[in-house]
């Protein structure tokens, strides 16, 4: 059973990487990857957000929107199917979240809340997150699998964002042309990077 | 067409446009784009899906408080993209299987939102259809580029018909596999915004 979890954390975070394998979260993946320092801090929000509500929207869906999923509330709810609504509740569960860390980051760590700054609300609508809801329904996943996916996501995507940031620093003392500085050598770099992570392609536990 | 409606429909196709110069809506770019197939029915349904949130959000513009806006916005927003999914569901089943998590998360294409915040706020409803169908043109002006591309180099193909004859069955083209794999995708992107800068110098960033 272990195994079983620890096999699924290892494909999350290594072999199906969120940013390099599906391309999610590539907005602020590009956006913030200029400085490690706030590479690191919305990798760190990303990581918690995606840990709480890939599990909430798994309850959601398996208590309130799959196919026969409301017979626990009446026997005669047992014919609906809701599943069409998943998005919508889905985004609102994640907007509320996305909420919740502002605010809480706003109290306790001020001057991570101020170096995130725009980019925090924007993980509201970070493709990675909602990207892994999504691929946890469409894979059926149960509660304590979409757990380890919510937490092995998110530490790809953070591990994906410090690696790019900690590259695009270094690019600093070499000479782009003109043209491919910025967005089109990170475009290059994260292919790169794409090829690079490749290679763990095939490792199962 | 007057003036402004016309900058609001042609500028983002290469002045400024929403993938190469905004840095919006890169994932699904990436993500569905191995296939023209796929990429032309991504294009419409987020052009679609752009022009009518432009539209009713610029409508509503006047009734949302500014401190629920983007609750109020990712709500018209995935009513939009529910009606696409189960259009693609009921009618091209197939591609609409392909597509799988991407046709969801037109929601949190950065495009939509991006576009809904920055321009549909403060503009009138017809301008902001303008703007919408705009940016989704110039959307599906990349996508289907990268698509075009990738299909042809990395399988030969385009819209699942052979145009290069391959190797393997008697022909003479031996496919570049990178290309329908992620990398590729963002080499092909990559050096579209190159060519892009060399073309139009003022895009250019200062800072590497």
């Amino acid at each position: 059973m272990l195994e079983h979890y620890l096999g699924l954390a290892v494909k999350t975070i290594f072999v199906e990487n969120m940013a390099l394998a599906f391309f999610l979260g590539m907005c602020s993946f590009l956006a913030v990857s200029k400085k490690i320092n706030t590479a690191f801090g919305l990798g760190l929000a990303v990581i918690f957000v995606l840990t709480v509500t890939v599990p909430i929207n798994n309850l959601l869906f398996n208590y309130a929107l799959k196919e026969g999923s409301l017979s626990w509330l009446h026997p005669d709810l047992a014919g609906y199917d809701l599943s069409f609504l998943g998005f919508l509740c889905y985004i609102g569960t994640i907007a509320a979240m996305v909420q919740i860390v502002e605010m809480t980051l706003d109290r306790f760590v001020p001057t991570l809340y101020a170096a995130l700054g725009v980019f925090l609300p924007l993980i509201a609508v970070n493709c990675a997150i909602l990207g892994a809801s999504l691929f946890m329904v469409e894979r059926d996943y149960n509660f304590g699998e979409s757990v380890v996916f919510g937490l092995g996501s998110g530490i790809g995507w953070f591990l994906a964002v410090v690696a790019l940031a900690s590259i695009r620093e270094r690019m600093r003392y070499s000479n782009v042309p003109p043209a491919l500085r910025g967005l089109g050598m990170t475009f290059i770099l994260t292919g790169l990077m794409a090829i690079g992570f490749m290679a763990f392609g095939g490792i199962q536990l | 067409m007057a003036g402004p409606g016309r900058k609001a429909l042609l500028d983002p196709l290469f002045e400024n446009n929403p993938i190469a110069l905004q840095v919006l809506g890169i994932c699904s770019a990436l993500a569905v784009t191995t296939k023209m197939e796929t990429s032309v029915v991504m294009c419409g349904a987020v052009i679609f899906v752009l022009t009518f949130s432009n539209f009713f959000v610029s409508l509503l513009r006047n009734n949302i408080p500014s401190s629920i806006r983007i609750i109020v916005q990712l709500t018209i927003i995935s009513s939009l993209v529910i009606i696409a999914d189960q259009f693609l569901k009921a009618y091209l089943y197939d591609i609409s299987k392909q597509l799988s998590v991407f046709v969801g998360l037109i929601i949190t294409n950065c495009i939509i939102m991006g576009r809904a915040e920055a321009f549909a706020m403060q503009n009138r409803p017809s301008l902001s259809i303008m703007d919408g169908l705009g940016n989704g043109f110039g959307y599906s002006l990349i996508l289907l580029a990268t698509g075009f591309f990738r299909e042809l180099l990395g399988s030969g193909k385009l819209f699942g018909h052979t145009v290069f004859p391959l190797a393997t069955e008697g022909g003479w083209y031996s496919p570049n596999g990178l290309m329908t794999l992620s990398a590729g995708a963002f080499f092909i992107i990559g050096g579209f915004i190159w060519a892009l800068r060399v073309w139009k110098r003022d895009q250019v960033e200062e800072e590497g």
